[in-house]
């Protein structure tokens, strides 16, 4: 419930950028238009609600975002929402796809560092993370077209299916899953790095608690140590960050679907950007923050059932 | 400062990492000298490779030297992390002591505050600020900043929220002394190690995130960067891969070396972390 | 002896280079035969837990290890056994419980999961007969309503209980040796007096030989057999409880002895007709508000102070003693304005001191001054030692010079040299932290002294000289003191008078003596009946 007053701050938020914004949407369309009397304009704007006082406006816009009308998209003569949900879908995907691989993968090394710790394989997985961690995405995203999709043919460089080959069924699902592989390595590379060096240095942590100590003096084998104990008490800090990481994914995915032209909401940011769409580019904001809201909650729910000292409200 | 160093030293690769950093710094600061002037000066030698016509790291599409460009942006990132960095520190210190030591209503109002932020998808925010204010060193400047001061705040409010309740400060309090001398002299000293800790690292993603705006077209047209050498590269990738290539290169010593400082700061600064291993 | 459990001979344990000594533990000699308590006493940093850990193979490797010498465990040498048999002897033939209990069980673990990890790993039970075994251990620790606590977490048991499910999980095997370091330290004096009666049953039903150890000579002198005592890695003198407490031969055990402070209330001063401070029915209750942003049923109220009322006279000292959560600490804060109290009057000099704002206060903060518990955290480790004593006077308008003459006068009142002006506080002991937060308190030229607590952090040899010094302080410049404790030893040779808190509450207030020789209300008996060593006088 704690989300209900940072949603509707980020929408108040919205608001006052649009109006921060040069020029109203009026002057957008009298652009489009070419020409436009001032009388003419004086009238859209009444139209529009736009002559009424601020706090007004405000309230328009709020009621505007509770029915989900999150305004026109003038350049695609669309209602922002529409756009917004068409492109919706390829983003989850893209988005699922990248935290399982991202998380999952991030834990393992994480792990596997920490119970190798200072062996040649930890040195190995920390220098990996580093120097990923240190990559900027858009730049590994176009090194994979280069190696992958220019010098050797296996993967497509850019789209989201072979829209030309009419694929149905599995074979559908076989052409998207093979266009997914390099936007979702590209995006989860940089993820994959922090969360291993966070699985290790929380293991390394928690190995160093009495409650080990007190384990060890009961006879258990480090094996049952490391993977009974250790290891749930050292996933709850990375539980954690990964919600609070699927902002900062989010916005990586503008990046990564710019670079592979996936056909996102990355994408459409891209595209508004360049088309000075502001509305849409709002709609899209406050959409991923709300996501970003829906899984923090879901994040909170694993972890009442990892951490027992959490109640369940 | 002797202990210090010697501290930081046991940590080779973070010496590596300084190392690094001050060759960056040190390109960076002759630029200007070794490749005077315009770096967007175009010449007739389009898409030559590394090595010909007198470009050391190639030539792109209308013939600019990429060596030139990565030099010139070196200045552009540096300058744009340091900036963006100092204010998100002093932003984040403000609220976050503000909130720390006070605690109550004070605390609910500014924590609120940093908990929107940090919801906020901050690459997309930062994206929309610069678009709204139009891109120019400035709006970048801001953009980062907006985007990155909540994790100051919200460290420095818990290490103020710890401190506060400790009997030093408490003792301070039976002595009379000032919120405002507490504040300042007695509990940020304390603190200061994880910021700097925090602030070096915040500097690597600073840059991250101004290639990131650069790539996008959203950096200052008037001055050369990586991101912006980058994104032009992208359509010549089929025939000229050094034009992409290098300057991320550049991006990833540079951020891989501040990142390194970070860390051998955090272990010389941090003596508890440093026990563990 | 030729029946003995354990026999450590000439044991050496290193610490890492850089270190302040080589060797933590040198040349070790320790005996154990079942049904037997040998305690192990020391100071902090005498080695005694690297002693335990030892035994059990728990050493942090590789910096700290066992570098000579043989552990003999019914015939085998631990020092030589494979990591293997190891496993297999702890928690089933030697087991250890552990100061903490906080942090000693996983949190994320019911106390039946861990209690039943021990029988899959040691034995071959089915689930059921595991599970049965567990509710039984617990019951046998005399924990209330077995079935329930089997499927609870850790954070849902208090500390006491945390410690009898330690003990049970420890000696659910019947270990031939358990090893307990410092199992009562964390715990309330009544509590511990509980765990100390748990332990010696469960040991005379199973004739485990137990090796206890402990700071504390009352806790000795109520549960050992045999002591062994020692003094930076070195066993200085071992023998049956009788010698080492009574008739201690080398010089370090007669200091720690001597310093242990007598159940015997010193005798009374005249009391002076002048009341310098008095507090009238001051509360104080945590929790409760809802915060402006969150919604949802308010926090647990909890009454920290309740209707307290004392009155302190010129030159006495009255302790304040109870347990941990009595709320004497909190009493201590509204008492100096650390904290506001919800309502009462806290009279100094005819002026009711909750009435003053901020800046009202600031010039009677000289009059009375507060010295802290942790001497390591009641210094700013950032600022030099002169500054430290210095800003007081300053802050209430005293020049430099003044302010400085002053600080060089204190540190040689305190027993510092004058060189510390100058250092930071990490460069001194928690001894020599504690003189100079006593130093920052009397800059003031207070008139009264509170004392939360100064002793309980120290070593008891430490312990002696600090108190010997506030009582000298107190006589030369006339103060009169509020010293909090929950020590009643300490207590009884501090404190002219004791007001006993519970709950927030006083439940009694007298002479020292008088509450020591017939305390009028059940608790102040029950705790009076806790506090270890009663028939070992020394």
């Amino acid at each position: 419930m704690q989300g209900i007053p940072i949603i509707l701050a980020i929408v108040v938020m919205n608001f006052f950028l649009l109006n921060l914004a040069e020029g109203d949407a009026v002057d957008v369309l009298a652009g489009e238009a070419g020409s436009a009397t001032p009388e003419y304009m004086e009238k859209m704007r009444a139209k529009f609600g736009l002559d009424q006082p601020l706090p007004v406006q405000l309230a328009v816009y709020l009621k505007n975002v509770v029915q989900l009308d999150l305004g026109y998209s003038f350049r695609h003569e669309m209602p922002v929402h529409e756009l917004i949900f068409d492109r919706f879908w390829a983003t989850l995907l893209l988005m699922t796809s990248t935290i399982i691989l991202a998380v999952g993968f991030g834990i393992l090394l994480g792990l596997f560092a920490a119970v190798n710790l200072n062996t040649w394989k930890d040195a190995l997985i920390s220098v990996f993370a580093l120097i990923t961690y240190a990559t900027p995405l858009f730049w590994v995203g176009l090194m994979m077209i280069i190696v992958f999709s220019i010098k050797n043919d296996w993967f497509p460089t850019s789209g989201m299916e072979n829209s030309a080959a009419f694929y149905e069924g599995f074979d559908r699902v076989k052409d998207i899953a093979h266009h997914l592989v390099l936007p979702t390595i590209t995006l989860s590379l940089f993820y994959l790095a922090l969360y291993t060096r966070m699985m290790r240095a929380s293991m390394l942590e928690q190995y160093g608690q009495d409650y080990v100590v007190t384990a060890r003096a009961k006879g258990l084998s480090e094996r049952r140590i490391t993977f009974v104990h250790v290891l749930r008490n050292a996933l709850l800090p990375v539980v954690t960050m990964a919600g609070v990481q699927v902002g900062a994914l989010i916005g990586g995915s503008v990046i990564v679907e710019s670079v592979f032209a996936w056909p996102g909401l990355g994408m459409l940011a891209f595209e508004s950007l360049f088309a000075r769409d502001l509305n849409l580019l709002l709609g899209i904001f406050l959409l991923s923050s709300v996501l970003v809201v829906a899984v923090n909650l879901v994040v909170d729910v694993i972890y009442c059932f990892l951490d027992p000292r959490i109640e369940v409200n | 400062m002797n202990d210090f160093w010697k501290l930081f030293s046991r940590n080779r690769s973070a010496v590596l990492g300084l190392l690094i950093l001050c060759l960056v710094i040190f390109v960076a600061s002759i630029a200007s000298l070794i490749y005077p002037g315009d770096p967007f000066l175009y010449s007739k030698y389009p898409l030559s490779k590394p090595g010909e016509n007198g470009f050391l790291l190639g030539s792109d599409s209308i013939g600019r030297d990429v060596a030139s460009g990565i030099a010139h942006g070196a200045k552009t990132s540096l300058l744009i992390g340091l900036i963006a960095t100092f204010a998100a520190v002093l932003i984040g210190v403000i609220f976050g002591a503000l909130a720390g030591y006070y605690g109550g209503l004070v605390d609910d109002v500014l924590m609120r505050v940093t908990e929107v932020f940090q919801t906020i998808p901050s690459f997309i925010f930062a994206i929309l600020l610069v678009a709204i204010i139009k891109p120019s060193i400035e709006s970048v400047v801001i953009a980062i900043t907006v985007v990155s001061w909540p994790a100051v705040a919200r460290l420095v409010r818990g290490e103020f929220l710890a401190l506060k309740n400790r009997e030093f400060v408490q003792a301070c309090h039976t002595l009379g002394m000032s919120d405002y001398r507490i504040m300042l002299k007695e509990i940020l000293p304390n603190c200061l190690s994880p910021i700097i800790v925090i602030g070096s690292l915040m500097v690597a993603t600073a840059i991250l995130i101004e290639s990131g705006l650069a790539f996008l077209g959203l950096g200052d047209p008037n001055v050369m960067s990586w991101g912006f050498q980058i994104s032009d590269g992208r359509s010549m990738l089929r025939v000229a891969w050094w034009i992409c290539t290098f300057p991320g290169i550049a991006i990833l010593i540079t951020v891989l070396a501040i990142n390194l400082v970070g860390e051998g700061l955090n272990d010389a600064l941090n003596p508890r972390l440093r026990e563990r291993n | 002896m030729t029946n003995s459990l354990l026999k450590i001979s000439n044991v050496d344990i290193s610490l890492p280079e850089g270190s302040e000594r080589l060797l933590a533990v040198e040349n070790l000699c320790i005996d154990l035969v079942p049904g037997e308590t040998l305690c192990i006493v020391g100071e902090s940093g005498s080695g005694k837990s690297l002693t335990a850990r030892a035994l059990m193979g728990l050493l942090p490797a590789p910096h700290v290890k066992v570098t000579q010498g043989q552990i003999d465990f019914c015939g085998e040498d631990l020092t030589k056994v494979t990591e293997r048999r190891l496993r297999e002897i702890r928690g089933s033939e030697i087991s250890m419980i552990f100061q903490e209990p906080m942090t000693a069980l996983n949190p994320v673990m019911t106390i039946g999961g861990q209690i039943d990890e021990i029988f899959r790993y040691h034995v071959s039970m089915s689930a059921a007969e595991r599970r049965e075994r567990a509710i039984q251990l617990l019951d046998d620790v005399q924990l209330p309503d077995p079935a329930q606590i089997v499927n609870s977490y850790p954070h849902e048991l208090s500390g006491g209980q945390r410690q009898r499910a330690m003990i049970a999980m420890a000696l659910a095997l019947e270990p031939k040796i358990l090893i307990a370091d410092e199992p009562t330290t964390a715990l309330d004096v009544t509590t511990q007096a509980q765990i100390l009666k748990l332990i010696s049953d469960m040991q005379a039903v199973h004739q485990t030989g137990v090796l206890f150890i402990t700071h504390d000579f009352g806790v000795v002198a109520d549960i050992a057999d045999r002591v062994a005592v020692m003094q930076y890695g070195h066993v200085v003198e071992t023998g049956t409880v009788d010698k080492v407490l009574n008739n201690p031969e080398h010089p370090y055990t007669q200091a720690l002895i001597s310093s242990v402070p007598s159940l015997v209330p010193r005798s009374a001063r005249a009391r002076s007709e002048e009341t310098v401070l008095e507090v009238k029915n001051v509360n104080k209750t945590f929790g409760g508000g809802s915060s402006f942003f969150k919604f949802g049923k308010p926090s647990r109220v909890v009454d920290a102070v309740k209707d307290v009322t004392i009155e302190l006279r010129r030159g006495e000292t009255l302790g304040v003693v109870g347990e941990s959560g009595s709320g004497k600490s909190t009493l201590a804060r509204c008492i100096i304005r650390l904290m506001d109290s919800d309502s009462g009057q806290i009279i100094l000099n005819e002026v009711n001191i909750c009435d003053l704002n901020r800046a009202e206060m600031r010039p009677w903060r000289a009059k009375i001054q507060m010295v802290f518990q942790d001497p390591f955290a009641s210094l700013n480790p950032r600022v030099k030692i002169g500054q430290i004593i210095r800003q007081g006077p300053i802050i209430q308008g005293a020049t430099q010079e003044e302010a400085e003459a002053r600080t060089l006068e204190l540190l040689e009142i305190v027993g510092l040299d004058e060189r510390a002006f100058n250092r930071y506080p990490h460069e001194f002991s928690g001894g020599q932290r504690q003189r100079i937060g006593i130093a920052r308190a009397l800059a003031l030229n207070p008139e009264i002294l509170v004392a939360d607590e100064p002793v309980s952090a120290l070593d008891v040899s430490i312990q002696t000289q600090i108190l010997s010094l506030l009582d000298e302080i107190r006589t030369k410049m006339n103060l009169s003191m509020v010293f909090i404790t929950h020590d009643l030893r300490v207590a009884a040779q501090v404190c002219d008078r004791l007001a006993v808190m519970r709950y927030g509450e006083i439940v009694e207030t007298g002479a020292t003596a008088d509450i020591f020789d017939a305390p009028q209300h059940s608790y102040t008996r029950d705790l009076l009946a806790a506090v270890p060593g009663q028939n070992w006088e020394r």
